[in-house]
């Protein structure tokens, strides 16, 4: 079990795009060699932001609901887990229903795969590898009461999609307002160009 | 002739680079680890501890360090994936010699012998210091010093000098002007109690990733960030105060930020009374830099200027952050020194929250420029035209004065040298300087002049391509030793695995050349690391970099020790200059005037575009080890020029067209990444790459006078659009094989 008051919180604002997490998550013993993290730019033309993906484990999975083998389970402690080799079909309806785009069929493999929260490490008190290795601490695994104090950045763990409301275990970031955002070096400077 | 033998396609498919992909024995296999043994990072001045899984004698993966203080687990995608350069294909195991049409392997008992021979020879003929020793600060202090023993005594020559001549000198040097001593002021647990913290010139989420962390965590608090540099760096993207300055014109910055301080009444004249000298004569050099002249030099607004000062200024606790981006210019020196004197002014340093620190670059940065691996220094960051501290390391090494040669060249000198045909033969280790020293067509043109080369490698570097003879050297992995981090915390490195087939530790190849070329009484005691490390402490002892009281298990025991520490009592010394109390022999800090002066190049009519050059995140130096491992170069295959839409579009360049780069040096042909991120009239470059690939093909020979650093941060260069076939074959090569990589059936890894 993952204790409750522990979230991971994804705060795009501090990354980096170092894909430090991207190259940690497929050194995991459960599905080595595949990384199951997105990390995007997002335009690199107008700015270095990258943004990184990680499973939002929602409260009532989207891929589990589309699923029509029932191979994705929940765990009590709201962690989404990657598809049951044994049903999986390798359908993709997953892929295709998730919010967040996260879930992977890879081929050959005939498998869906996902992010389970390094359930290996967390369950027994370890941070996920990813929270662990990032260098600017982007994705954070922290007890949920002290990220409020520690951040200025205020977590979200709803989204609406189209008509669903989707409530999450993970949290997204949303940035101080009061945090400048920097991107076209011309505009700092005094005209001339 | 050490030419480089003409066959490069049969060259690269003998010794690469090729790409590590996957862990020993592939991604299915998964042995047991036998150990998991704590060490650190090979891969930048910041030395994250990790822990090195290994299985039969093989490194296999990793695990974070989480109760590592200084990183407690975090890991740049270097450090995840460092464990691949191991087993890896391109891994030097035997001995080679030169041949006509490439390398023939060597029985290492005649590959020493044609080695002593080479040197020999050289010197029978042209004199000792016609044998010049490059060496570098990847290494760990306990090689570091047996690299600067080893060149004194074993060679004979005065000419030695390490890559940190491309690194770390000029903060060096500043801070010893300064302060009267070369370490970071303050652990890094400092800057996260700082209320404003200023970057300058340091792109820190690429080149000391983790630091970020640290920023963020003070920033949690409320401080302030001002960064700058003339691209809006990834950390810069969020900084309260973004200064893209003109590449050269930091000190005219600082300058006008002391200028405001003062004219604000915003120094600490008590601070400056009690415990500084020189105040009057900085201020005075700063006396015309007013907002409008600051501004028409960096080309920032008076605005950003002022606010800037007030930032700072108002301050009730700050830190203060910089690396190359000030220092590799012909006036490295003076911008570090300019940077400490708005320190200096504002009293804070030395306390909690209070600090100041060069953010070294390279692994063992800070330890291998301590311990006289510089041509002008002795063990302890000793004088070597010092009598008193020349004697005190005779009696330590045991031999007399005249034994004991002076001052030598520095490392672009020794180049320079070799060019002019009066250094005949040279050592090289840790260092490819024909990739990182500026020009290279000279360094090429340089290396073939050799009479005799002999290179120690792990893999073969474009530089050890020239060599007479390679001797295949051992991994950070592979070998017990100590190195100093950025924050001058001295951390264990431990041995993972053995050397794989012939090749041996950096020591023990030392060791054995000096034994043959008659000089063991001074070397045959040295039969471990730990060995020499006993030595390292008496030789250090008494000097400012003290390190008699450090020892392999007090480092073990406190996680590291940061020097001085002088006696084995002592704990060490996070945090200097407390009570403002400095090492000069008054105790007070030294204020440097600092007038601007322009960079060596300026942009004129026929070069109208400023070049600057720098690292990325997934790459390490000169790229001899990045290079290899598949997942890094999958991130960033090749180097490409970054220029600012409104400069492309006025030349009629797009994004990924192929763009000629032409400096008074030569020309690169690269494609164009067209970004908003940088000044409009400067562009970027990565340098990690040799040959038609290499930034500095187009890099000037101008070095700062009193720390030599080439000047790799400001060139004058023009940019001409071209078609897609004058891309070098390599980068097509690099981005073909990066490609195929990924498309490897779906372990992309």
């Amino acid at each position: 079990m993952v204790s409750e008051e522990y979230g991971f919180f994804i705060d795009p604002q501090r990354c980096i795009g170092c894909r430090s997490c991207v190259a940690a998550c497929a050194e995991c013993g459960t599905h080595r060699g595949h990384s199951m993290i997105h990390l995007d730019e997002l335009d690199r033309s107008a700015s270095t932001q990258t943004g990184p993906t990680v499973c939002m484990h929602c409260e009532d999975p989207v891929c589990a609901m589309s699923c029509p083998a029932d191979a994705i389970k929940r765990t009590e402690d709201g962690v989404v887990h990657a598809s049951q080799k044994p049903r999986c079909v390798a359908c993709g309806n997953c892929e295709m229903s998730c919010p967040f785009g996260v879930p992977l069929v890879l081929p050959g493999l005939e498998q869906m795969l996902k992010c389970d929260l390094c359930y290996d490490r967390s369950s027994v008190g370890l941070k996920p590898m990813c929270a662990t290795v990032c260098p600017s601490q982007a994705l954070l695994f922290a007890p949920r009461h002290e990220v409020a104090a520690m951040r200025g950045s205020r977590p979200l763990r709803e989204f609406q999609v189209g008509e669903l409301l989707v409530r999450t275990r993970n949290a997204v970031m949303v940035p101080d307002p009061e945090t400048p955002l920097h991107l076209d070096a011309a505009l700092l400077l005094d005209g001339g160009f | 002739m050490a030419h480089v033998p003409t066959n490069a396609a049969a060259l690269r498919a003998q010794f690469g680079p090729h790409l590590n992909l996957a862990p020993p024995g592939g991604w299915d296999a998964e042995p047991a680890p036998d150990k998991l043994v704590s060490t650190h990072c090979c891969f930048c001045g910041q030395q994250c501890g990790i822990k090195l899984k290994v299985a039969g004698n093989k490194v296999v993966g990793f695990e974070p360090w989480e109760d590592f203080p200084f990183n407690k687990g975090k890991l740049c995608p270097k450090g995840v994936k460092r464990y691949l350069q191991g087993s890896h294909p391109d891994r030097l195991t035997q001995a080679l010699g030169r041949t006509d049409a490439g390398f023939e392997p060597l029985a290492w008992d005649a590959a020493m012998e044609r080695t002593v021979a080479g040197i020999q020879a050289v010197q029978a003929t042209y004199g000792k210091d016609a044998f010049a020793m490059l060496s570098g600060v990847s290494l760990t202090n306990e090689k570091s010093y047996l690299a600067g023993k080893f060149a004194r005594l074993a060679l004979g020559t005065r000419n030695l000098d390490y890559n940190g001549r491309l690194c770390m000198v000029s903060a060096g040097a500043g801070n010893k002007k300064a302060f009267g001593v070369d370490r970071a002021a303050n652990a890094w647990a400092d800057i996260e109690l700082a209320d404003v913290i200023w970057v300058s010139g340091a792109n820190v989420a690429e080149c000391a990733p983790i630091t970020t962390d640290y920023i963020w965590r003070a920033r949690d608090r409320g401080a302030k960030l001002i960064v700058v540099d003339p691209r809006i760096t990834p950390l810069a993207r969020t900084a309260d105060l973004a200064l893209p300055l003109k590449p050269g014109t930091d000190a005219a910055l600082t300058n006008g930020i002391l200028h405001l301080l003062d004219k604000w009444g915003l120094v600490d004249r008590d601070f400056v009374r009690d415990h500084t000298n020189g105040f009057e004569a900085a201020l005075e050099a700063a006396r015309d830099c007013t907002p409008e002249w600051t501004a028409s030099v960096t080309g920032l607004p008076v605005a950003a200027i002022e606010r800037a000062a007030r930032m700072w200024g108002e301050a009730r606790t700050s830190f203060l952050l910089h690396a190359r981006g000030i220092e590799h210019q012909s006036k490295g020196v003076e911008n570090v020194n300019s940077c400490i004197n708005i320190v200096l002014a504002t009293g804070r340093i030395g306390r909690p929250g209070c600090g100041y620190a060069t953010i070294t670059g390279q692994g063992n940065g800070q330890g291998g420029r301590e311990h006289g691996h510089k041509c002008d220094q002795l063990p302890g960051n000793r004088d070597i035209e010092n009598p008193e501290h020349r004697r005190h390391i005779c009696d330590v090494w045991g031999c007399t004065d005249e034994e004991l040669p002076g001052k030598g060249l520095s490392a672009q000198e020794i180049m320079e040298e070799i060019h002019e045909g009066r250094i005949k033969g040279l050592l090289c280790l840790c260092f490819n300087p024909l990739v990182s020293l500026p020009d290279s067509t000279y360094t090429r043109e340089a290396l073939e002049k050799l009479e005799f080369f002999v290179s120690l490698d792990f893999f073969l570097s474009e530089t050890a391509q020239h060599a007479d003879v390679v001797l295949p050297s051992a991994l950070h992995e592979e070998d017990e030793g100590t190195t100093t981090t950025a924050e001058g915390r001295v951390v264990r490195i431990r041995k993972a695995v053995d050397p794989p087939g012939d090749a041996r530790t950096d020591w023990e190849i030392f060791v054995e050349l000096a034994r043959r070329l008659g000089r063991g009484r001074f070397f045959d005691h040295f039969t471990s690391p730990e060995a020499i490390f006993q030595e390292l402490r008496r030789a250090s002892s008494g000097g400012t970099a003290d390190y008699g009281g450090i020892t392999y298990a007090k480092i073990e025991r406190q996680m590291g020790v940061f020097w001085p520490c002088p006696t084995e009592d002592h704990p060490g010394t996070p945090r200097l200059f407390e009570g403002g109390t400095f090492f000069h022999p008054d105790g007070r800090a030294k204020f440097i005037p600092t007038p601007y002066r322009p960079p060596m190049e300026v942009v004129d009519a026929d070069y109208p575009v400023w070049l600057t050059t720098g690292r990325v995140v997934f790459h390490y130096l000169s790229g001899t080890q990045t290079r290899r491992i598949g997942f890094l170069v999958q991130q960033c295959p090749h180097p490409y020029v970054e220029i600012h839409p409104r400069m492309a579009e006025a030349r009629g360049i797009k994004d990924g067209d192929a763009v000629e780069v032409t400096t008074r040096r030569g020309t690169l042909v690269l494609p164009a990444k067209v970004v908003a991120t940088i000044r409009p009239d400067t562009v970027f470059i990565p340098y990690h790459w040799g040959g038609d690939l290499g930034a500095n093909r187009l890099t000037a020979r101008h070095l700062d006078p009193v720390s030599r650093i080439p000047e790799f941060k400001v060139s004058a260069c023009r940019l001409t659009p071209t078609t897609p076939d004058r891309l070098p074959p390599e980068l097509l090569e690099l981005r073909r094989m990066a490609a195929a990589a990924a498309l490897l059936p779906e372990r992309v890894m």
